[in-house]
């Protein structure tokens, strides 16, 4: 009896999951559809889901107006250089606040989350002119330094979370054991962390990727990223629906297959320690 | 060892990240664009090879939505950020940031430009203090677009210069819910440019205006309670559900798939609603003016240009007014009119297209221009105003201004407050902003 209800459960479980899975997906779904119709058929009502002609024409379109690889290249250069980066200068700092910490490290968090809540357009002004001073607009550098320390926070909370979970007797072990500092860190930490640190990456990544208020406002021809291709496809006075789904989709497909190849890690990741 | 690691890497990402400029270019000079992503302007990009085969000058485009294409540009013009060398801009921000001296003045245009081929309307809007400061590229008015074949069902006959009364009339006559037919489709949608823009031009049409000669707002006269009724009550009874969230893009495709009787909107549209390609109802299509209240000598049409300006922080200004008198000049809608057709030239820009006996075919082409001429930006309202400019004020607070007001009229549209209380929320919003601006 006991035996028939799990059962009933869990198959309630997994069509609860498959619905919210299903509903979270179709946005996208119809997103990959609508590239794949015609204008015309993008504005249809009733709209249409599967039966209609499908072509390659906005796909070929958007190929042709716009640079496709230039973009893709400088978001792959501008997400993984700010990931990167910010995950090199967020272990140390998540070790130090997770083994060693001082009566502020609480409110050092605390604080660090707080530059989040500042809207991005409230100092737009100040970074503008900072970056034509020192002559870095509309480069890449530029913005893989300015979306590294938009996410460092994040980055540094994620991490903290996870270093959290391994006990500090393992650390003190490896220094009985006559492990330095580095030592401690590269051999002993991180690989205890991969799981928390994969996901952190993977997660910054994806959010470095969609970032799309400073890669519009600072970038304009040589750095500008797969955000600047979307939105040169958005019109005011016209109907490009499908041409824009077509420019959404070739966007997010890397990205979708990035997440699709590591979703365990992810899963693993987001998890990790939350069981114990 | 690990210091060394992280040296490293950094390194690696600062040398990917800056980059070497693998995608530049071997042209000597480099023209960078920015602009909407209009057909107009789409079809402009694809004849950039020519310009450049002629001058030796290489165009980057930089492609941007309407609203994101304003902010930068804004952010870029006022810190001197140098990132364009071209703008699109229209006419609001024009006159306003040739007054900042922000735009290079076009004074170097060359004869056979022939500057004074441009409409006057057009010419004036993009002036401040008789100084053009940037050329149009295509100009557009706004106009009654409807379907023939049901007026002609509802035993009616458009006049070429209807009231409000008479489409009131024709909605009635034309809707019909049974077959998913609107009466009438008008924008609704919040923002300056989008609802804000029609229900301003409505306002001036029913003797309405925004302020006073001396700015004070002007939301508590009977002028603007008499509009706003009219318009929420002809849209709840003729217009679609919803009608709040309904801007261009979406009554265009309300119209193309025949499922309204009559749309009001930029005279642009035109072109859409009649390519068969894309709309069920292309051949079917009349046009009128818009419309005014019975008595009222001003109508609902409004005046607008998408142009090319110079920003003062460009190093390029030369090669840039090469480029737009190439793009703007007779050569190009001649170049256009012998690839694409007469119909898909940039409209509304120059006297001589008008005059063109090939361009007077094309069926919508006398209604933009009768559309454009029946607009005066100079005296927008029946009662005198302080300000230039028909869908808008040209002050730098009006776009704020604007779109605040315009919420207010949605949720009034959407039934979440009457029509009185938007209009006392407008009145204080607008009277508060003008104070802390300096205007009262």
């Amino acid at each position: 009896m006991a035996r028939a209800v799990t059962t009933q459960r869990k198959a309630l479980n997994t069509t609860l999951a498959w619905i919210i899975g299903l509903l979270i997906f179709f946005p996208i779904l119809w997103t990959i559809l609508t590239s794949f119709k015609t204008e015309a058929e993008a504005i249809a009502n009733p709209p249409v889901f599967l039966f209609f002609d499908w072509t390659l024409e906005n796909y070929a379109v958007v190929q042709e107006r716009s640079n496709y690889m230039r973009f893709l290249w400088n978001s792959v250069i501008i997400a993984g250089g700010s990931t990167i980066l910010g995950v090199l200068i967020a272990v140390p700092a998540a070790w130090s606040m997770a083994f060693v910490p001082s009566r502020r490290t609480k409110d050092i968090l605390l604080w660090m989350l707080s530059t989040k809540m500042l809207p991005a357009v409230g100092v737009l002004y100040p970074i503008y002119l900072l970056c034509i001073q020192l002559g870095v607009l509309d480069n890449r550098l530029a913005l893989v330094v300015i979306l590294m320390l938009i996410n460092l926070p994040i980055i540094v909370w994620m991490l903290y979370t996870y270093f959290r979970e391994i006990p500090g007797e393992i650390l003190e072990a490896a220094r009985m054991d006559g492990a330095g500092l580095k030592e401690e860190i590269l051999y002993v930490l991180t690989p205890m962390a991969i799981p928390g640190i994969a996901s952190t990456l993977l997660l910054n990544f994806i959010l470095a990727w969609n970032e799309a208020f400073w890669t519009l406002n600072l970038t304009s021809v040589d750095a500008a990223p797969l955000t600047a291709f979307i939105a040169s496809y958005s019109s005011p006075e016209g109907l490009f629906f499908a041409k824009l789904s077509a420019a959404s989709t070739m966007a997010i497909a890397p990205i979708l297959i990035l997440g699709w190849f590591s979703q365990k890690q992810l899963v693993r990741g987001l998890t990790f320690g939350a069981v114990k | 060892m690990f210091s060394k690691t992280v040296l490293r890497a950094t390194s690696a990402i600062a040398i990917c990240a800056a980059g070497t400029t693998a995608f530049a270019d071997s042209h000597a000079t480099t023209i960078t664009i920015a602009t909407v992503n209009n057909g107009d302007m789409i079809r402009m990009q694809g004849y950039t090879d020519q310009f450049t085969e002629e001058t030796g000058i290489a165009v980057e485009w930089v492609t941007l939505e309407e609203n994101v294409l304003r902010q930068r540009v804004t952010t870029d013009i006022t810190t001197n950020g140098g990132q364009f060398d071209i703008m699109t801009i229209g006419m609001y921000e024009t006159p306003i940031w040739g007054a900042n001296g922000w735009l290079v003045p076009l004074d170097g245009l060359s004869a056979e430009y022939n500057v004074d081929d441009l409409l006057p309307a057009m010419r004036d809007g993009l002036s401040h203090d008789g100084t053009l400061y940037a050329a149009p590229f295509y100009g557009e008015s706004s106009m009654i677009m409807y379907r023939t074949d049901l007026m002609e069902a509802a035993g009616l006959e458009m006049p070429t210069d209807p009231t409000w009364q008479f489409i009131r009339e024709a909605a009635a006559a034309m809707d019909d819910p049974e077959n998913d037919i609107n009466g009438i489709c008008l924008r609704g949608k919040p923002g300056w440019g989008e609802g804000g823009a029609f229900i301003t031009v409505t306002g001036n049409s029913f003797g309405a205006r925004w302020f006073d000669e001396e700015w004070n707002a002007q939301f508590d006269q009977p002028e603007w309670a008499d509009a706003l009724n009219f318009y929420v009550n002809l849209m709840n009874d003729y217009g679609p559900d919803g009608y709040e969230n309904n801007g261009f893009n979406e009554n265009l495709s309300l119209f193309q798939q025949g499922l309204c009787g009559m749309w009001i909107d930029a005279t642009v549209a035109a072109s859409f609603v009649t390519n068969p390609n894309d709309s069920e109802v292309a051949d079917s299509v009349g046009f009128a003016l818009a419309p005014n209240s019975e008595g009222v000598d001003r109508r609902s049409n409004w005046l607008w240009a998408w142009a090319l300006a110079i920003p003062a922080g460009t190093q390029q200004a030369d090669a840039a007014l090469q480029f737009i008198e190439w793009a703007t000049g007779t050569g190009y809608i001649e170049l256009v009119a012998e690839n694409e057709g007469w119909a898909n030239v940039p409209p509304g820009a120059r006297t001589s297209l008008y005059e063109n006996p090939n361009y007077q075919e094309v069926p919508f082409a006398q209604m933009t221009l009768d559309s454009i001429l029946a607009a005066d930006p100079n005296n927008p309202t029946v009662d005198p105003v302080p300000y230039v400019g028909i869908q808008f004020a040209a002050i730098p607070e009006f776009a704020g201004i604007a779109t605040e007001v315009s919420q207010e009229f949605a949720s009034a549209y959407a039934g979440q407050q009457s029509v009185e209380e938007a209009l006392a929320n407008a009145q204080a919003i607008t009277n508060e902003a003008m104070e802390a601006a300096g205007y009262r």
